[in-house]
């Protein structure tokens, strides 16, 4: 079984991110950018089901920049078998993200789809659903558990707000990844140099897709969130259970 | 003139607040009429809905199986019936970010995730980068597929309300997707989504054990419980009681944390909260930095000082 694993080239979660003074944007020049977060953990959890014995490759596909290069080598370093840059001029929406991935899957056939639940960029949280209903196929989506059970089945456990949910879903299938699935392993630096040599297979957006549908959300304004107002600081608890006994939170 | 439908979330025995948050966001588009669609193995969740003021009909789509949870199974039916509508909405919480992108996949537009404040029918705001920028989006699709965030919107309380209750069976239940099961955290504490006050812990707690006095000071003021995922991750409490980016977004009138730093993607979590109180040692932890009240200590000797005085 091959399997697909999509990530995305994103401001790094450490980055306090600001807004541009004009609205137009956030600020990105010289930025840290990374592979998305839960992508991270969508390729390590391919190569766990690789090591398992589960599936005999994973292929790492990107839409976006040439600069995603990058990201798809360190997938690479991290032990993804080969890549896939889908190269756009601009940002895609995540239904286009949808329909550029399901050409993808056309071409490659994969058993599985991982991906991250969300991109920390846009917080959009839709590419992987989209995915899986274009192409037909069940969604797992905010995975803390896959378990194979046989018989092209995996039993998925989700994180959800009630808690923890299990589902069962027929292969092949979009699987989307959450922080507790696993912990991402460390890039070694002879692995770096490996990954230089993995093929690279860079594909315009324009030719892949040539009739994306769906219009695009127009993006009006950026601007940056409201501070809340300055608070004060206590020196004992009971000064802190009057001001809590004065708001009327405590009796 | 605007046309809402909304997909309502429920728990088994009772209708998710999370959908009174998603009437109370549609009335404010002021449209021409408001239906909600249910899908439930019990029809008679359908009433709780009705009551709302404001609400035309109640689509009640019976399920057996647990369908009514499977974003698969209950997606194409809420997107036939959102053909006849302008907008289609759910609530930004799990089950909610499961389904609705489906629907607007089969009904070929993108969708406005997480609505925290509407400008008009068709512009909305809306957080990204964890709340660390507010975009103002436009979209004149056809149908305009949303969820709704939670905490920045009261639950409708009207009732009096007399909608029609129309019900169906699903006739769209997926092949390919069954549940298994769910395993709650089941406690009698206050829901965290919906409490009044909220308290919790992160990983300056230490301990599952630990948290047993976390546990106590919120029974003794009546507060629910939270976690960073720090806490979380370390197997002190259940992955439920996360706040944040990827945890729960909420909006009590106290919430208080103690040993938590307050790293953006927790924040992010408890923007909306009414006032904040953070105990932590390291006077220099960014949480001070958004807390209301803050106090520099060990929680190990506050906690029972609280306890005491309280
Ligand atoms: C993509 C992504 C998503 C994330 N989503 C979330 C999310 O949803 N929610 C979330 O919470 N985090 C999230 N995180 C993690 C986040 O970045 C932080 O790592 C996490 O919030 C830290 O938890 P913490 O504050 O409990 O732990 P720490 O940062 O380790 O802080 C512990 C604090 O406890 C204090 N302390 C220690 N002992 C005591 C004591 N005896 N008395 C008082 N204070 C004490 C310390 O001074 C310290 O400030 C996410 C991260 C990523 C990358």
């Amino acid at each position: 079984m091959k399997i697909l694993v999509a990530i995305k080239r994103v401001v790094d979660y450490n980055v306090r991110v600001q807004v541009k003074p004009d609205g137009s944007g956030v600020a990105t020049d010289g930025v840290k950018m990374s592979i998305n977060p839960f992508d991270e953990i969508a390729i390590e959890e391919a190569l766990r089901i690789k090591e398992q014995g589960q599936a005999d490759e994973v292929v790492v596909v990107t839409i976006g920049s040439n600069d995603s290069q990058q990201q798809l080598r360190t997938a690479m370093a991290m032990g993804a078998d080969r890549a896939i840059l889908v190269e756009a001029d601009q940002a895609v929406q995540p239904l286009q993200a949808a329909q550029v991935l399901l050409k993808v899957i056309e071409a490659e056939q994969p058993g599985l789809v991982i991906t991250g639940k969300q991109a920390i960029d846009d917080d959009n949280n839709q590419t992987p659903q989209m995915l899986a209903t274009l192409w037909n196929r069940p969604q797992a989506t905010f995975a803390s558990k896959i378990e194979f059970v046989g018989d092209n089945q995996i039993n998925v456990t989700r994180e959800v707000d009630a808690g923890l949910e299990t589902i069962q879903v027929a292969l092949p299938a979009v699987v989307s990844t959450d922080l507790r699935l696993n912990e991402p392993r460390f890039v070694k630096l002879p692995d770096i140099m490996k990954a230089k040599r993995k093929p690279l297979d860079v594909q315009a957006m324009a030719d892949l897709l040539p009739n994306a549908t769906g219009e695009a959300i127009e993006v009006l304004q950026h601007e940056a969130p409201q501070p809340r107002q300055k608070g004060i600081m206590v020196e004992t608890v009971d000064e802190l259970i009057d001001i809590l006994k004065d708001k009327g939170l405590v009796s | 003139m605007s046309k809402v439908l909304i997909l309502a979330e429920h728990n088994g025995d009772a209708i998710n607040q999370s959908t009174a948050k998603v009437l109370a966001a549609a009335k404010q588009l002021n449209p021409e009429a408001i239906d909600v669609m249910l899908f439930t193995g019990d029809a008679s969740l359908a009433g709780q809905i009705a009551g709302h003021e404001g609400v035309n009909q109640v689509f009640c789509v019976t399920c057996g199986d647990n369908h009514d949870q499977l974003a698969a199974s209950i997606a194409p039916t809420l997107a036939d019936k959102g053909k006849g509508y302008t907008h289609v909405w759910g609530p930004s919480t799990t089950f909610g970010k499961d389904v609705m992108p489906r629907v607007a996949a089969l009904l070929g537009v993108n969708q406005v995730s997480d609505i925290m404040e509407i400008i008009d029918a068709n512009t909305f705001k809306r957080p990204i980068y964890a709340g660390n920028a507010i975009i103002t989006v436009k979209t004149t699709a056809p149908q305009i597929v949303a969820t709704v965030r939670t905490a920045s919107y009261s639950a409708d309380k009207t009732s009096g309300g007399s909608a029609q209750i129309e019900e169906s069976a699903l006739s769209t239940a997926a092949e390919h997707t069954s549940f298994v099961r769910l395993s709650t955290g089941d406690s009698d504490r206050p829901d965290l989504q919906t409490a009044d006050k909220v308290i919790s812990g992160g990983r300056g707690v230490g301990s599952e054990e630990n948290f047993e006095i976390v546990y106590q000071l919120a029974d003794k003021i009546g507060a629910a419980t939270g976690a960073s995922r720090a806490a979380v991750d370390a197997g002190y409490v259940p992955n439920d009681m996360q706040v944040g980016q990827t945890g729960k977004i909420i909006a009590p009138d106290l919430y208080m944390c103690f040993g938590i730093s307050g790293a953006i993607q927790h924040l992010t979590g408890i923007k909306d909260a009414g006032t904040i109180v953070a105990i932590n040692k390291d006077g220099d932890a960014p949480i001070f930095e958004v807390a209301d009240v803050g106090l520099v200590g060990d929680l190990f000797k506050i906690i029972p000082e609280m306890m005491e005085k309280l």
